[in-house]
């Protein structure tokens, strides 16, 4: 009572009533990144062996997409400092000034605990465990300390990313295995040259809020060579689920089709010469990584169903 | 005696609290809903079993 009488309640300059509007809340999810996340989580959960109720199956993909949405949450708690200086992030709900940032933490801590919680009860022990592992890796790991301080940052912060089919298989399953292992490594090879395409288009706003991503630090010539080498990579990794035997030769051929475009296209990049600024090469490789990994699980997705409709 | 000062909320402040307030509902409302049906499908008719 006594503050209330000596000051007035407005002229307290941190004093601030809250205008966000729920859908701000749901920009904080990252809906993009989540719609991936949902995706490959389901692929997991669609193609591993045995039987899930769909209900029970429902839930888990729900629980997977909160927890995810939560880290995204997360996230952008913690760098909306650069957010603002970034024109990419610069109209997040935090550096716009819809939502305030203890807001954005609170939010983000809730809806973790209630995902891994709903995922680990409902579903799977080692599921939760899982997912309370990739915010964990996504929000503290990563955000807080590999993004500012490596340019190796985005590959082993990409394993965040990697996670959600093996937790969709784990909820399944109940356990880790060789095809859960693909999966992941899928994704998580197929990170670096996804982002280091858009790091090269985007190199002056990272250099601009100091955040140390591969053109800025190793240079243009040597991130080209990286996202080269990875897509050799990725390219070969996606054949796996053929050799180990989780999908047919249909799969195989395609993923190898796939995988020769995108090396083809990761080949235009490591052609482009340094005075072409526009970057076109960069930006179709980032564009097409995108569809390549919807197509990759999709068709994984469709070969592991037709097999299983037609008893194989 | 003075009286005592409180915050007069502008209606678009009202407006986000009634939409926010909405929000959170559903969610609850949901929560229950997934958790009703959980319960439903994991444990079933074994629901009523209590071994005393």
């Amino acid at each position: 009572m006594a503050l209330v009488e000596k000051h007035s309640l407005t002229d307290a300059p941190e004093f601030r009533v809250s205008e966000a509007m729920p859908g701000d809340f749901l920009a904080l999810l990252k809906p993009r990144v989540m719609s991936l996340v949902v995706f490959t989580a389901f692929v997991g959960l669609a193609t591993a062996p045995g039987a899930i109720d769909p209900v029970i199956a429902l839930i888990a993909i729900l629980a997977i997409a909160v927890g995810a949405g939560a880290s995204g949450a997360l996230n952008m708690w913690y760098d909306a400092d650069i957010d603002a200086v970034m024109s990419r992030t610069a109209k997040r709900p935090i550096p716009a000034g819809r939502v305030t940032p203890d807001q954005a933490l609170a939010f983000g801590i809730v809806l973790s605990v209630l995902a891994v919680m709903t995922l680990g009860l409902l579903v799977d022990p080692l599921a939760g465990a899982l997912l309370a592992f990739t915010i964990f890796f996504y929000a503290v790991v990563y955000t807080m300390w590999l993004k500012r301080s490596t340019p190796q940052n985005i590959v082993i912060g990409g394993a965040a990313g990697a996670f959600p089919p093996m937790i969709g298989w784990a909820a399944v399953t109940g356990s880790v295995s060789l095809e859960s292992l693909v999966l992941f490594l899928i994704i998580f090879l197929w990170t670096p040259p996804h982002f280091w395409a858009l790091a090269l288009f985007k190199s002056q706003d990272y250099a601009s809020v100091g955040i140390p991503m591969m053109p800025n630090v190793a240079g243009e010539a040597s991130t080209k060579r990286q996202i080269f080498g990875y897509s050799l990579l990725v390219a070969a990794i996606v054949v796996a689920p053929w050799l180990i035997g989780m999908t047919s030769a249909v799969y195989g051929v395609v993923a190898i089709a796939l995988g020769a475009a995108f090396i083809w296209y990761a080949w235009k990049v490591l052609r482009m010469p340094e005075a072409d600024r526009s970057m076109g090469p960069a930006k179709a490789l980032f564009a097409y990584s995108l569809v390549y990994l919807f197509a990759i699980f999709a068709v994984l997705l469709g070969d592991v169903a037709v097999g299983r409709l037609m008893g194989l | 005696m003075k009286p005592i000062e409180t915050v007069e909320l502008t209606e678009a402040q009202k407006k986000a609290r009634k939409r926010r307030n909405l929000a959170i509902a559903l969610a609850l409302v949901a929560m229950v809903v997934i958790f009703y049906v959980a319960t439903l499908t994991k444990l079933g008719p074994e629901i009523l079993v209590r071994p005393m």
